[in-house]
């Protein structure tokens, strides 16, 4: 129980009458590394929306670290999808950053120096430093990433929950996303919504396929190893057939998931 | 032309433009950025059913397009939260809604003789003292609130969702906007018009938008650049003797287009 990070009991959820989710049931360890995977309206935001208490469930029961999400108190970094903000907006790289501590300006609704010495750490933290006065819109899309993660980071998060991060972003591009997370992942829980399942394979620790109801799957460190020795081989390409001949079988999957 | 600056009439235009255009400057860039522009035309544009009704019921003008444009953002903010898909199709109907009932009070006053032109495109005779400490106060209370809630309104802008979650009072803030959306055009409605307000929310901030990189520049710059479109327009439409709203408002297209060929040029020689 302790070392939950996410429960969901029975979740269902509706949309416009609509049942988008049916009878959820996992739960995610602390310091796990979760893929939330599926086809296209399957559900796998809507999942991610309700572990962070955006949306709420019709039935059933969330818990984020024992607590329902929006009284948790939990920090949580989240990292939306890349259409989900408006990049022509006029603001600095720093200016984002510092929307992840915007909870504690002080009483004039400024940042003080500590929050502005903690985003310029953060943006250190995954190597976007000397763009701290850039505008986000001159930045390419993986170094645009990762800033919306630093902003995330800037925050001390508990728990960092990423909407498909690598959707518009080049191979090369998506392969460091995931060694930052992977590295991130050390010390906090992760939860990444994505489409590439070559980096789902050989990142996370657990993948959760969403369409309508989940299944969980558990990714070994073999099998990540091997995924990892893969991708390297592809420099700038690695498609999904090549992918799926790679794995195999190697893939392992719990009792459920043979039942379908 | 320099007659023009000694009579009260036209010294009363000036300070009021300026004072528009101090608003205009500083609630343009924001309503550009989020995508308001439409939603400001519809609330432009059913405030002249607050200035039907208030002729009618012969109260004052300026209350009853205060309180129609208030009550037009409320119904534009909550239908833009609600049914997101559909902002634009009920922007349409406020818009057309809040005209219309604007004629039809015009049209069961008997015998009112009040220009409702005027309303539409501005009157360079309409401003008086009283209207100026309005705009004044006004004015104020926009630097106050932009200020306070600078960084919220960015954070509304770029990314609402993470905003909300970062404990942001998205939906408080996107109605304060458009009211104060609603009060601007409510104060320009007297010089440039109620058609033509949305033009001058748009044009400064396009512009300075090319040229500066942060929401504080582009508020000053377009703050300059209002008044001194405002300030050419007034001249233009003394000397001409024409409306001031679309004296104002083509004075500014002009602006912008050579703003933009520059920018272009500039662009290009680099």
């Amino acid at each position: 129980m302790k070392n939950l990070a996410v429960e969901l009991d029975g979740v269902s959820f509706f949309y416009n009458g609509k049942e988008i989710l049916h009878n959820v049931s996992i739960s995610v360890s602390k310091g796990d590394f979760l893929a939330i995977i599926g086809p296209n309206g399957g559900g796998k935001s809507t999942l991610l929306k309700l572990m962070m208490g955006i949306l709420k469930p019709l039935h059933g029961e969330i818990r984020l670290f024992g607590k329902t999400p929006a009284k948790s108190g939990i920090a949580i970094g989240y990292v939306p999808q890349e259409t989900g903000h408006n990049i022509d907006f006029p603001i600095t790289v720093m200016e984002v950053v510092l929307m992840g501590v915007i909870h504690r300006r002080n009483i004039l609704r400024r940042y003080n120096h500590i929050l502005k010495q903690k985003a310029a750490k953060a943006l250190q933290r995954v190597n976007m430093y000397s763009f701290a006065e850039r505008k986000i819109s001159e930045l390419s899309g993986g170094q645009r990433q990762r800033v919306l993660i630093a902003r995330a980071l800037c925050g001390d998060p508990d728990i960092l929950m990423l909407d498909e991060p690598t959707a518009s972003i080049d191979f090369r591009g998506q392969k460091e996303i995931f060694e930052l997370l992977e590295e991130l992942n050390e010390k906090i829980t992760v939860i990444v919504v994505s489409h590439d399942m070559s980096m789902v394979m050989g990142f996370a620790k657990h993948a959760a396929y969403v369409n309508k109801s989940v299944i969980m799957h558990t990714i070994d460190s073999h099998t990540r190893y091997q995924i990892k020795q893969q991708l390297e081989g592809h420099n700038g390409h690695y498609c999904g057939a090549e992918f799926w001949q790679d794995v195999g079988h190697r893939i392992e999957c719990n009792e459920e998931c043979r039942h379908v | 032309m320099f007659e023009a600056l000694q009579m009260p009439f036209f010294q009363h235009a000036l300070v009021a433009g300026i004072l528009i255009a101090i608003a205009i400057g500083i609630i343009g860039p924001l309503a550009m950025a989020n995508k308001m522009t439409f939603m400001s035309g519809g609330i432009a544009h059913a405030t002249y059913g607050g200035v039907g009704a208030a002729i009618f019921f012969g109260s004052s003008i300026l209350v009853g397009a205060a309180l129609a444009s208030i009550i037009a953002a409320a119904a534009i903010s909550f239908i833009s939260y609600r049914f997101s898909s559909r902002t634009d199709t009920a922007i349409g109907i406020v818009w057309a809604v809040g005209m219309s009932t604007g004629v039809i009070f015009s049209d069961l006053t008997a015998g009112y003789n009040v220009d409702l032109m005027s309303f539409l495109f501005g009157s360079i005779l309409a401003v008086d003292i009283s209207d100026l400490w309005l705009m004044a106060v006004f004015d104020l209370i926009i630097v106050v609130l932009v200020w306070f809630y600078y960084y919220d309104f960015m954070a509304l802008s770029f990314d609402p969702v993470f905003a909300r979650l970062r404990g942001v009072k998205t939906q408080i803030l996107h109605f304060l906007l458009l009211g104060l959306v609603a009060m601007t055009v409510v104060l320009a409605m007297r010089l440039v018009g109620l058609i033509m307000v949305i033009a001058l929310l748009t044009m400064p901030s396009f512009s300075s938008e090319r040229f500066v990189n942060s929401l504080g520049k582009i508020m000053s710059v377009s703050v300059i650049l209002s008044i001194v479109y405002v300030i050419c327009g007034l001249l233009l439409a003394y000397m001409y003797d024409i409306s001031s709203g679309a004296s104002v408002i083509t004075v500014a297209a002009f602006g912008t287009i050579t703003l933009f060929l520059i920018k272009k040029i500039k662009g290009s020689s680099r």
